[in-house]
């Protein structure tokens, strides 16, 4: 990655293309999952899915400070995961649809997009079940001296998961280039996470000498900036990180759960989509900043919203594994 | 066992030298686990590893199976060949969403791209004096699991080239060792050798009955077969060394020649190792078959801390003799 990077300041100053890739790979996770709700609600789709719209600037701004090589692990919410690292929507598409062409030759599904090619260890259904994996990629970069850093994105919920602290334990011990990445979208399924998480999260990682912050996870550029510095300095060899990005799940739990006025209120959704959109409110700031202007950010999305019709396309249209599939690859 | 020099071992030694040798052969392949350096563990099997390889390679962790399996998993993924060590096999239960829902399913959830090969050695066996949370034989709780491979050595000689063998497998194998056979010793060969996962191999010949036995069990089905030689009963001691890949038809072709079989595993009998091996040899070898196919594991109950309990819960030779003897007509 090319970065104007003043070496005299810590302040990164990204070059215009990084922002609008930036803006560009926000748009693109928003109009995937809106892809994938349309294929749910025409019953395209075999399962559920877990929406990431709301979220988009976490992992965006997450990793853009990562190099194509340097891993991620994530969760059961992993499509805007998978897109910001560089995976292609017509594969995932085809992936979620079961089909071979999918990045799983269609044996994992929407919980379960794996790609090498961008470093992409896998997403993952046990919540907090990529800690170990993620880690483990960090022990990997360090012993073969690949300066490459795992990113592990979990949820609050995962703050619940004991194996979490172990290998947060382990990290620090051992000064692993792992960032632990929390995204608090404030419900653990149906349930507000205050009512599951007690105590200070910062001081979860605090605990264990891990360098920890929070930032405010519908900010691209905050997450970008705090991303970096952490990335780099998880490369140097200067240990881990836990990251905690407050932001919000604008949808349900998974696709099929609509009526949510038992757990929040339709009022809070509200101003969450309007007063703290991630897309909506760095679109401003380009066009402030004169980055960019509405007519091209609108073109961006035109042109996003084109190329997912002609993914959801290619996976509709994509034949099924055949069924001679079913037990290849259980061992290499 | 090939025509070459050979010296005696004892099992420990010959998982350590397999451990020395794939090390040097291969610097990805790494050890961690609870008390793996200096200490070498409580049972010592790793002495000297450390000194050799140093603390990058032989490395120390906390007491967390679930976050160093976990580590495992993914540090396989990403181009190292960990050896986890599990101290005790009762401590699987830590470890298991790592092994079952990671690391089993690894290549085939991600499409056959990444791959998990990574070894974890534990431990199983009773009649240590050690009670319910250290004595317990949990080895059918993986053979469960597609994706895993499951290797239970029964000589030092098999330890050691079944474990250089797992070692170099593309998957998750797990490798279990009875904490009882440690100071068994016996031939293994001065030269290199490996073993394939999938071989079973027939320890003793015989033409009456078929006496299936894993780990330290083969020892105890040797032990009886010695005593059904003197009332004049020839028992052949099959030892399929891997649960899985399992190779079925040696089972089968065994029990095809001699018409009977008891299968002998340390595990709980109840929906354990020696059902499934029962229910290989009973369709594969059904019209050979004169008696029914005997089953002998651990009683179902925890393991027991007293002695005069615990000795109890295992089968020994004299039980397994008394079993195959009844299925001869003999009793």
């Amino acid at each position: 990655m090319t970065l104007a990077t003043d070496q005299s300041k810590t302040k990164v100053e990204p070059k215009t293309e990084h922002w609008m890739r930036m803006y560009r790979r926000m748009v693109m996770i928003r109009e995937f999952e809106e892809q994938v709700n349309e294929l749910y609600t025409r019953a395209l789709m075999p399962g559920l899915a877990h929406l990431y719209i709301g979220q988009e600037a976490v992992a965006v701004g997450i990793c853009e400070a990562l190099r194509q090589d340097d891993y991620i692990t994530s969760t059961h919410r992993g499509h805007g995961h998978c897109v910001a690292k560089g995976a292609s929507p017509d594969r995932m598409f085809a992936e979620l649809l079961g089909k071979e062409a999918g990045y799983c030759r269609g044996k994992g599904g929407s919980m379960h997009i794996a790609d090498p090619a961008t470093g992409n260890l896998g997403a993952n259904a046990i919540v907090g079940g990529s800690a170990g994996i993620a880690t483990g990629a960090a022990l990997s970069s360090k012993r073969l001296g690949t300066g490459q850093v795992a990113v592990c994105f979990f949820g609050e919920g995962a703050l619940g998961q004991g194996v979490l602290y172990e290998v947060m334990n382990l990290a620090s011990l051992w000064k692993l280039p792992a960032i632990y990445v929390c995204e608090n979208n404030l419900y653990t399924e149906y349930t507000h996470y205050s009512e599951t998480t007690a105590g200070d999260i910062l001081a979860r990682g605090t605990a264990f000498g891990v360098q920890a912050e929070s930032v405010d996870g519908q900010d691209v550029r905050a997450v970008y900036e705090a991303a970096h510095r952490l990335v780099e300095r998880a490369r140097k060899g200067e240990g881990p990180a836990f990251l905690v990005c407050n932001t919000y799940r604008y949808t349900g739990h998974h696709v099929g759960d609509i009526n949510r006025e038992y757990y929040r209120s339709k009022q809070e959704e509200l101003e969450w989509k309007t007063k703290r959109d991630p897309i909506k409110n760095y679109s401003q700031w380009l066009v402030e900043q004169k980055i960019s202007d509405e007519s091209k950010l609108k073109e961006i999305q035109e042109e996003v919203r084109a190329e997912m019709k002609a993914a959801v396309e290619f996976a509709i249209a994509a034949p099924y594994p055949t069924v001679d599939q079913v037990d290849q690859d259980v061992y290499a | 066992m090939p025509e070459v020099a050979t010296r005696e071992l004892t099992f420990a030694q010959a998982v350590r030298e397999a451990l020395a040798e794939e090390m040097r052969r291969d610097k990805r392949v790494c050890i961690f686990g609870e008390d793996v350096a200096e200490a070498g563990t409580p049972f010592k099997v790793l002495s000297g590893l450390v000194e050799e390889f140093g603390a990058e390679r032989v490395i120390d962790t906390p007491i967390s199976e679930a976050g160093f399996t976990g580590m495992g998993v993914g540090a396989a993924m990403t181009g190292l060949r960990p050896v986890v060590d599990i101290m005790f096999g009762d401590f699987l239960t830590l470890t298991m969403d790592q092994m079952v829902n990671q690391a089993a399913k690894v290549h085939y959830m991600s499409g056959g791209t990444w791959k998990v090969p990574m070894v974890l050695r534990t431990t199983l066996g009773a009649t240590r004096r050690s009670a319910a949370q250290h004595s317990q034989s949990l080895h059918a709780w993986l053979c469960h699991v597609p994706g895993l491979k499951v290797v239970m050595p029964s000589t030092p000689y098999d330890a050691k080239g079944l474990l250089k063998s797992s070692i170099r497998d593309e998957n998750p194998v797990v490798f279990f060792e009875d904490k009882m056979m440690y100071k068994l010793k016996g031939p293994v060969p001065e030269e290199e050798y490996t073993i394939p996962l999938g071989v079973a191999e027939v320890k003793r010949k015989g033409e009456d009955i078929t006496i299936v036995a894993t780990s330290s069990m083969v020892q105890v089905a040797l032990g009886a077969a010695e005593l059904l030689e003197k009332i004049g009963l020839s028992a052949e001691v099959i030892d399929p060394r891997t649960m899985w890949p399992l190779d079925e038809k040696a089972l089968v072709e065994s029990v095809k020649k001699t018409s009977r079989a008891v299968v002998v595993d340390e595990g709980y009998g109840r929906y354990g190792v020696t059902g499934e091996i029962a229910s290989v040899i009973a369709e594969g070898a059904f019209y050979s078959l004169e008696a029914p196919v005997k089953r002998m594991g651990a009683m179902h109950v925890p393991i027991p801390f007293s002695p005069s309990l615990e000795d109890v819960t295992v089968p020994t030779e004299q039980t397994v003799f008394e079993a195959a003897r009844t299925l001869c007509g003999k009793a």
